[in-house]
């Protein structure tokens, strides 16, 4: 969902762009003008007016959210579109300005466009109505033929304000017009569909005499719909801090470890859209690379922040981490086939690693993408004795292993995602100049790692036999990790794909 | 979980006689308007099916609560007290039989243990048969001392502001029963409860009554096109409702897990966390917190030992309370950074940070996990009546400066109810509260 600021604070439009926006606001202008000539039904007008200028963000903000974060529930265009179905064009225009002018604190351009850019989806809506014969058929309560203006209205208004917001993305952004015209489209019709079944209601019972009692009680329903899925949004939030707070608990017992897991993420994420799986296995891929040490908190913290050789009875003690990491997420039900990985991540294709010795395909296929990308961010982090590994020496080392301790497809597939020229991660800061690209083999590293050790148990000589260094406190803060590496549930994902829809409406209609 | 005491045994008794009455009358002398109870009837069936998973929020379906309602508000013309009753009853029975029959058995046990702490939801029977009570009590309303003609007699805002007044007052109504079954049930003191209630009523019920209302105006405006017209936005409010409950669900079992992590790690007891959260939140319910309040001390209750995490060796059975002040204060610390960072609300880490402050310092949440935590820490799972007692008699003499004297009281009460029930549960399922 492209949302982008038309006129963000500190850059100006460029000229095409402020050609646009005069030219919208001239448009609105034309459409509402003929209004005070034609003697519109003022009251209803107002009515409507300050019912939509009550809705827009920033007005009602503090009673709907309480003390927590605002949240936008976006314009509320039922109002509008129940304008749309009640008034002659010129008139309907009018109903969006006030509350456009008045709402969100923004320059006086940005207030200017949204009046205007909503004053003539609305004249354009109320005009298609009027063509089917609307205005008659609310009148004479024609039920299932008033179906057919009011969705007539929706479409309009909604196919009118996304090819205006598109026109100025386009000249503002030169984004290309599938990005702002196509998906935006076909995200909003469903919910200006929604918005336009409860323009109706509101309109056939205004034209029955309830009045202002039509006007507030009818769109209620839909606005508490919005705000509770703006809640949700933000519980959601909290939620992915939750499951990175789990990860940095770990931190919290072995600082060496840090920033390890989101790299695992990221690169376990990275290796499975390569290999092409689809957006939910991807995600929860990322999530069991994030989550694959968190079994590390059963070790005994000693044992884990030793500097010295282990002895056996320690190495055990480590070695029984992916089982601690399977029994401790047991409650979490989006895992999913993450689990799995969690407790697979260090066999071996030829059955000698840990905890089952699994062999070959009895090795869940997440399992064997955790530990491939596992082993990868262990030979790229910096270790206190020895530097970084070079990418194309990681990749070597890999492929040695391939066939014995790892599955061949799943490093191919890394090398071939790290070979790509454009970088899928969202999250990553630009690649390093200097990849010639001539070769297999891959010039990019994943994010640049900070500071960082590999975990225990690793593909290259036992770390447990290397010399430790005294390890900081966990106090020192570290840097938030990037909000676009945040895992995102499947469940949630699916739960909130509706809400979702509305928001993005509110979202390029308003923005 | 209990099945209900008294009150709730009338409460059921009286939808359920309500009902007979209704299938009876209807039988007696016939359905009138059928069309409009069949439409209705399929709006409370699909609100039904589609119900909000319960331990969230108070409503689990509204479209159908709304249609109900809206059902009852046309009048006793088309429904009346006897027939609104008898059909909300049979579509609510109906997608009850759908569901069973439709959907695999949920699996008890390992999944219901999780969810420990999640704040017992009504039984399902009984919440529909407050339902009947609720719309019979609209449909009441609605058949004022001058008969019929009085409501007939009504048109366009007069009538609107009618039936807005009539489903206020059977919010209210509502509010107080629920209040008073609280009280009567779960021990919530009754005041605080109905002050919840009524605070609740502005949020998902009034988007409730407001579908009622429309859909009672658009039927008689329009017919019933209008029916299915005014559920789509109930429809969506509750499939939105049903996103929050899965984001909620989902939120919850990650911060039991994170609070299991200290359990797993070996620094506290098996089932610490859950016990002390459970407590807790009796022990806030018992003070009168409101609904918010007493989440949040769940979640902080869950949370409150994460900072002993950072502990190179554990302390003898992860309690903290035999620690000198010094310590405890620097591992609360340190949990209290580690909550900051869980996106849990600011309270949340504050009352984590403060748990092992003298009380006057603390947040009344903060003293309610730091009683409930040392008794817990005192007591442990199975800890004979005497050890628990014990440990109340230390509790109460530390009152000066440690523990808050009215938690300590509000927590012997508490433990004081559920002695008995403890007692008849001991080993059933291990999640006896004291």
């Amino acid at each position: 969902m492209a949302i982008v600021p038309i006129a963000p604070a500190r850059r100006p439009l460029p000229r095409e762009a402020r050609v646009t926006v005069a030219a919208v606001c001239a448009a609105g202008l034309l459409c509402a003008a003929p209004a005070p000539v034609a003697g519109p039904p003022w009251p209803t007008v107002a009515v409507l007016a300050v019912l939509y200028a009550l809705c827009e963000p920033g007005v009602l903000r503090r009673v709907t959210d309480g003390p927590h974060r605002p949240s936008a529930v976006g314009p509320f265009l039922p109002v509008l579109l129940a304008g749309a179905l009640l008034l002659p064009p010129a008139a309907a225009a009018l109903v969006a300005v006030p509350g456009s002018l008045a709402g969100r604190p923004a320059p006086w351009v940005r207030r200017c466009w949204r009046a205007a850019h909503l004053a003539v989806a609305v004249w354009a809506a109320s005009l298609a109505a009027r063509l089917l014969g609307g205005p008659a058929a609310l009148r004479a309560g024609d039920l299932p033929y008033a179906l057919l203006p009011a969705a007539a209205a929706a479409v309009v208004f909604c196919a009118a304000a996304t090819a205006l917001t598109g026109a100025v993305l386009v000249t503002a952004e030169h984004c290309p017009p599938s990005a702002a015209w196509g998906e935006p489209l076909l995200g909003a019709l469903g919910p200006h569909l929604t918005y336009g079944m409860v323009a109706l209601t509101t309109a056939l019972l205004w034209l029955r005499g309830y009045g202002v009692f039509a006007a507030v009680l009818v769109p209620l329903p839909m606005y508490v719909a919005c705000w509770v899925f703006a809640r949700a949004r933000r519980e959601r939030a909290a939620h992915d801090a939750t499951v990175r707070a789990l990860v940095q608990a770990v931190d919290l017992k072995d600082p060496y470890t840090r920033g390890h897991s989101e790299r695992v993420g990221r690169a376990s994420a990275l290796i499975a859209g390569e290999l092409g799986m689809d957006g939910d296995r991807v995600d929860t891929l990322r999530l069991a690379g994030i989550l694959h040490d968190v079994g590390k908190l059963g070790v005994p913290t000693r044992v884990l922040r030793k500097t010295g050789p282990l002895d056996p009875e320690e190495r055990r003690l480590i070695q029984l981490h992916p089982e601690y990491g399977h029994e401790m997420t047991r409650g979490l039900a989006f895992l999913d086939e993450a689990r799995a990985a969690i407790l697979h991540h260090h066999e071996r294709l030829d059955g000698s690693g840990y905890p089952h010795g699994l062999t070959g395909d009895q090795i869940p296929e997440s399992a064997r993408v955790v530990a491939v990308a596992d082993a990868f961010d262990a030979m790229t982090s910096t270790r206190s004795y020895r530097p970084a590994r070079s990418v194309a020496y990681a990749v070597a080392e890999l492929h040695r292993c391939a066939g014995t301790q790892f599955d061949p497809p799943v490093v191919a597939a890394l090398a071939r995602a790290l070979a790509q020229p454009a970088p899928p991660l969202p999250a990553q800061p630009p690649a390093a100049p200097g990849g010639d690209g001539s070769g297999p083999t891959p010039a990019r590293p994943l994010p640049a790692p900070p500071p960082a050790r590999a975990p225990h148990p690793s593909p290259t000589p036992p770390p447990a036999a290397a010399p430790r260094a005294a390890a900081p406190r966990a106090a020192a803060p570290r840097a938030a990790a990037p909000r676009a590496a945040a895992p995102r549930p499947r469940v949630v994902a699916q739960a909130t794909a509706l809400g979702e829809g509305l928001l993005v409406v509110a979202g390029v209609v308003g923005a | 979980m209990r099945k209900g005491g008294n009150a709730g045994r009338a409460v059921a008794a009286a939808g359920g006689g309500l009902v007979a009455w209704g299938v009876a009358w209807a039988a007696y002398s016939g359905v009138r308007e059928p069309g409009a109870a069949l439409a209705f009837g399929g709006v409370v069936l699909l609100g039904e099916l589609l119900r909000v998973p319960a331990g969230t929020d108070r409503e689990g379906a509204p479209l159908a609560t709304a249609g109900g309602l809206g059902y009852a508000l046309l009048g006793p013309a088309a429904a009346g007290v006897s027939q609104t009753a008898a059909v909300v009853a049979a579509a609510t029975g109906a997608a009850a039989l759908t569901a069973r029959l439709t959907a695999p058995r949920p699996r008890q046990g390992r999944h219901g243990r999780h969810a420990q702490a999640a704040p017992a939801a009504p039984p399902r029977a009984q919440a529909a048969l407050r339902r009947v009570l609720i719309v019979a009590f609209a449909a009441a309303c609605c058949q004022p001392l001058g008969g019929e003609e009085v409501l007939t007699g009504m048109a366009g805002a007069p009538r609107a502001a009618f039936l807005v007044a009539v489903l206020a007052a059977t919010a209210l109504w509502d509010a107080v029963l629920s209040a008073a079954l609280g009280a009567a049930e779960g021990g919530r003191p009754f005041v605080p409860g109905l002050r919840d209630e009524v605070r609740g009523l502005t949020g998902i019920a009034s988007a409730v009554c407001a579908g009622g209302v429309v859909m009672a105006l658009a039927v008689r405006s329009a017919g019933l096109w209008a029916v299915p017209l005014v559920a789509l936005p109930l429809l969506l409010t509750q499939l939105s409702l049903r996103g929050h409950a899965a984001v909620r669900a989902t939120y919850r079992q990650t911060v039991t897990t994170l609070a299991r992590a200290t359990e797993v790690a070996g620094y506290t007891p098996r089932g610490h966390a859950g016990r002390v959260s459970e407590l807790s939140v009796a022990v806030g319910r018992e003070l009168g917190l409101p609904a918010r309040q007493l989440t949040l001390l769940a979640y902080a209750a869950l949370m409150h030992d994460i900072g002993q995490l950072s502990l190179v060796d554990p302390v003898p059975r992860g309690a903290t309370e035999p620690l000198d002040g010094e310590r405890r204060q620097a591992i609360a610390a340190l949990g209290g950074e580690v909550v900051r960072r869980t996106g849990a609300p600011a309270e949340v880490a504050l009352i984590v940070e403060r748990q092992a402050h003298p009380y006057r310092e603390q947040p009344l949440a903060g003293r309610i996990v730091r009683a409930v935590n040392a008794y817990e820490d005192l007591t442990g799972e199975a800890a004979p009546l005497e050890a628990r007692l014990a440990a109340v008699e230390r509790l109460r003499l530390a009152t000066g400066y440690d523990y808050d004297p009215r938690v300590v009281e509000a927590l012997t009460r508490v433990l004081a109810r559920h002695s008995t029930r403890a007692w008849l549960d001991a080993g059933a399922d291990g999640k006896d509260l004291g």
